[in-house]
């Protein structure tokens, strides 16, 4: 009969979003209202936090829009964001990068991800081989 | 009826449709039995009894058991609250479910806040604390307890360390943001006096 507050959470929590991290760049497509009508405004950048846990996550995109830095704070699972794209997988040892706001032009690179799974997948492989 | 007895589930934040996000405070509200009815004839003023929760029946007195029976009870409720009620009296035995939420934008609620034990005025009061180092010996006292030769006394009412929380306490104006009658559930935008899983009464304004 009853129901724990754990349960109520679970419910409001979006699962129709694909999972990403910071160093991602994702193109995140929200829904804006002007006046009386609705439109999707995409916002492509570089995720540099996660923050939060389960209904109240946040996370931070980071852009560059012509010379400026525009950062851009959305929540999670909100019912504003229409979808959300990953667009890139990036490399990072870091579950904050802010160390990005202080880097401009080709210092602001990141590793692809996929290159690193690779070489980890290799180093499993060798392993087992050894092993045999 | 006016109002409802429910227990604090914890608080949330949900997201309405536009995208605002509240936090909310999730209350478990009902479903609760009618046990009794007072009446100005019988008891000298009218309200209505409900009962909340179960216990089990073997801790229950048979006294309890008898008047509880009346209402189709097997087993006494944890909680039981006599409300006052508008309209028409519901008669004994029927359930007081959220659905009496329909279309009510603000509540009250009533509890008991969380006890704090024996509390200096600090946090009794929010007093200003001492500085602790250079030469200071005042670091949490609460100061003078009045004047001097006149009027020799300490004046009634002068705030002093003591008993905190624990005592009915009251919201008002809270908004409902949404119920759920499915599982009788109300979300109430803000915080609501009293520890998790206390008890607390949610009334229509």
């Amino acid at each position: 009969m009853s129901i724990t507050l754990q349960a109520i959470q679970f419910q409001n929590l979006r699962s129709d979003l694909p999972k990403f991290r910071a160093g991602d760049t994702v193109k995140v497509n929200y829904k804006i209202v002007e006046g009386d009508k609705e439109r999707i405004q995409p916002f492509q950048g570089v995720v540099i936090q996660v923050r939060g846990a389960g209904v109240s996550t946040m996370f931070t995109v980071r852009k560059l829009s012509g010379n400026v830095a525009v950062e851009r704070i959305f929540p999670m699972h909100s019912p504003r964001i229409a979808s959300l794209e990953v667009v890139r997988e990036g490399l990072v040892r870091r579950a904050r990068i802010f160390y990005m706001r202080e880097l401009t032009g080709k210092a602001t690179r990141i590793k692809d991800r996929s290159t690193k799974d690779d070489r980890s997948k290799a180093k499993v492989k060798a392993k087992a081989k050894a092993k045999a | 009826m006016k109002g409802i007895l429910g227990k604090k589930l914890g608080m949330t934040q949900v997201f309405l449709e536009d995208g605002t996000a509240y936090g909310v405070t999730v209350i478990q509200a009902g479903p609760c039995k009618v046990t009794q009815v007072r009446s100005q004839e019988n008891d000298g003023y009218e309200a209505v009894q409900l009962g909340f929760g179960q216990t089990k029946a073997k801790n229950n007195s048979k006294a309890e058991l008898g008047h509880f029976a009346k209402s189709g009870l097997e087993s006494a409720p944890m909680h039981v609250v006599e409300l006052p009620y508008e309209g028409d009296a519901p008669s004994v035995g029927t359930d007081i479910t959220v659905s009496m939420f329909e279309g009510v934008k603000k509540v009250i609620v009533r509890g008991t806040s969380k006890g704090r034990g024996f509390a200096g005025t600090i946090k009794r009061y929010n007093f200003q604390r001492g500085r602790e180092t250079h030469g200071n010996v005042n670091h949490r006292a609460p100061g003078s307890a009045g004047q001097h030769t006149y009027p020799a006394r300490t004046i009634p009412g002068k705030k002093l360390p003591g008993h905190m929380g624990n005592h009915a306490c009251t919201t008002k104006n809270l908004q409902l943001v949404k119920y759920d009658a499915e599982n009788n559930l109300l979300f109430v935008r803000g915080a609501v006096p009293g520890p998790i899983n206390g008890l607390v009464i949610v009334e229509k304004i």
